[in-house]
């Protein structure tokens, strides 16, 4: 196919996303997508997250660089929009926290001088969701993740061996966090029903 | 080999009733076309095929022509295959080159799928509305698109019957992660028959034109494993963004710019979760239905899977 297929944004929670750093792409072309290696084995050239926005900083020194925390049951997203994502980067600047949002966009690695490698997420848009869109995606994101962990315990496809090899066998921390953030939903439709 | 052998099979089986015939008979004729006179698999076939219609008396159209499979077009999934079908057509386009006698949209109760028919194939023409029955089309993909390709070999046959064309009705659910350009308030050619979008005020067939506006949206909707392009008509966006085309003409119209409306829409709805229902139109879902996921999620089911596997 000449026309490339657009990426799927993957689900992932905080934790997991925090605790990639391999990157790789799948051909030499300088235009070839770069993908974030999750370690329950899977490749993310973009994510979808919800979650909610608690603190939004203007970092830049010249011109606006708006950094927001976008926290989820596991941990915080990263969020960087500058002048090149100027609707992204208004939404930041302007939305009073704490508020939940929805954020599509593409996972970036940055090495600090300690060689530690910080991953964040640059986004191709943020809107302010409800309570409802944030729960959603939280029960989504646990089966996308519960579905990953069983393909990785069953050894099955490339990005599992690659994960197995850059971040080692143990998943047990994304097992428990898939618990934990279904435990903390608000179970409405549950409570009704009982 | 075993190719040659499945096809020589597919033959002795065809005629094994009229003809004494063995699997090797077949397989010989079939080898002598395909390895000494490098004839294209598909052409032995029919060739040999030939042979054995002519010897046994047997008009071709009476046999299922030439043993091609039967297919239904949502089945065609793979090009460079010389299938038979029956359809309707459903629409002729305007062929846009001398080389094109005709084309357009063929349907059976399974789908759609877009057609072409040569010039120099000198083919009898088809009607609008009249279903056929299409011996020896060629299968073609083009960017994840499949169509069909009638040529010099082709038979048409009328048939005096109408079908139901079916329109691969399918529901997606997914959060919606991309509005895409070209959304929102356009404007769109009012030459008859022409309705393209402008660009700058101009239609790329008529020039310079008044056109007459509209709403639509090209969108993404992700569910995380998948991607769908979902295409939004007039409707479909008003009942997406809750947003009628007046309102979207007044915004245009107070900030002086109709990319306001686009803003609004994706303001609006980016990041939420949709049921979409519709037909698949090549790569796009048609977007009849629209829903916004708004009902609370029960976390049991995955709670459960998640406690089974930790």
């Amino acid at each position: 196919m000449s026309v490339p297929m657009r990426e799927v944004a993957r689900r992932t929670f905080a934790r997991e996303f925090n605790d990639a750093h391999y990157t790789f792409k799948e051909s030499d072309d300088e235009r070839a997508p770069v993908y974030l290696l999750l370690p329950t084995g899977e490749r993310a050239n973009r994510v979808f997250v919800v979650g909610t926005l608690t603190e939004t900083e203007d970092v830049g020194d010249e011109s606006e660089y708006w950094r927001g925390r976008v926290v989820d049951p596991t941990g915080t997203f990263f969020v960087y929009a500058g002048q090149y994502q100027p609707e992204a980067a208004g939404v930041l600047r302007d939305t009073e926290p704490p508020a939940y949002v929805a954020v599509t966009g593409k996972p970036r690695t940055y090495e600090t001088d300690d060689g530690t490698v910080n991953v964040s997420l640059r986004p191709e848009s943020i809107t302010v969701v409800d309570a409802t869109t944030r729960d959603r995606w939280v029960v989504e994101t646990a089966e996308r993740t519960v579905e990953r962990i069983e393909r990785f315990h069953a050894g099955v496809g490339e990005y599992v061996a690659m994960a197995k090899e850059q971040y080692g066998e143990d998943v047990s921390d994304y097992e428990e966090t898939v618990v934990t953030a279904l435990d903390g939903i608000e179970t409405e439709a549950v409570a009704e029903a009982d | 080999m075993t190719d040659l052998r499945t096809h020589a099979e597919e033959i002795h089986e065809q005629f094994s009733d009229e003809l004494d015939l063995t699997v090797e008979d077949v397989e010989k004729r079939l080898e002598t076309l395909v390895e000494e006179y490098k004839v294209p698999m598909e052409e032995a076939r029919r060739s040999v095929v030939n042979h054995y219609l002519e010897e046994a008396g047997i008009d071709r159209e009476d046999i299922a022509r030439g043993g091609n499979e039967q297919v239904a077009l949502a089945d065609i999934d793979e090009p460079d295959r010389w299938v038979d079908v029956t359809a309707k057509v459903v629409e002729l386009w305007e062929p846009r080159s001398d080389s094109i006698d005709q084309v357009g949209l063929l349907g059976d109760e399974s789908g759609t799928i877009k057609f072409t028919k040569w010039a120099k194939s000198d083919l009898p023409s088809m009607a609008e509305g009249t279903v056929y029955r299409l011996g020896n089309v060629v299968t073609d993909e083009y960017q994840g698109r499949y169509s069909v390709k009638l040529n010099r070999t082709t038979t048409i046959e009328e048939l005096d019957e109408d079908l139901e064309v079916g329109d691969n009705e399918v529901v997606v659910e997914g959060a919606l992660v991309d509005i895409q350009s070209g959304s929102g308030l356009i404007k769109r050619c009012p030459e008859e028959d022409c309705t393209r979008v402008l660009q700058n005020g101009r239609c790329a067939e008529h020039g310079e034109v008044e056109g007459e506006f509209d709403l639509r949206i090209k969108g993404v909707v992700d569910d995380g494993e998948e991607v769908y392009e979902v295409l939004f008509d007039k409707d479909g966006t008003e009942e997406l963004t809750d947003i009628s085309i007046e309102e979207a003409r007044e915004m245009a119209m107070d900030a002086l710019d109709t990319a306001v409306v686009a803003d609004e829409m994706r303001e609006k709805t980016l990041g939420r979760y949709y049921r979409i229902e519709g037909p698949t139109f090549s790569r796009y879902v048609l977007a009849d239905a629209v829903e916004e996921l708004t009902e609370p999620v029960d976390p049991e089911a995955v709670l459960i899977k998640a406690r089974s596997i930790a």
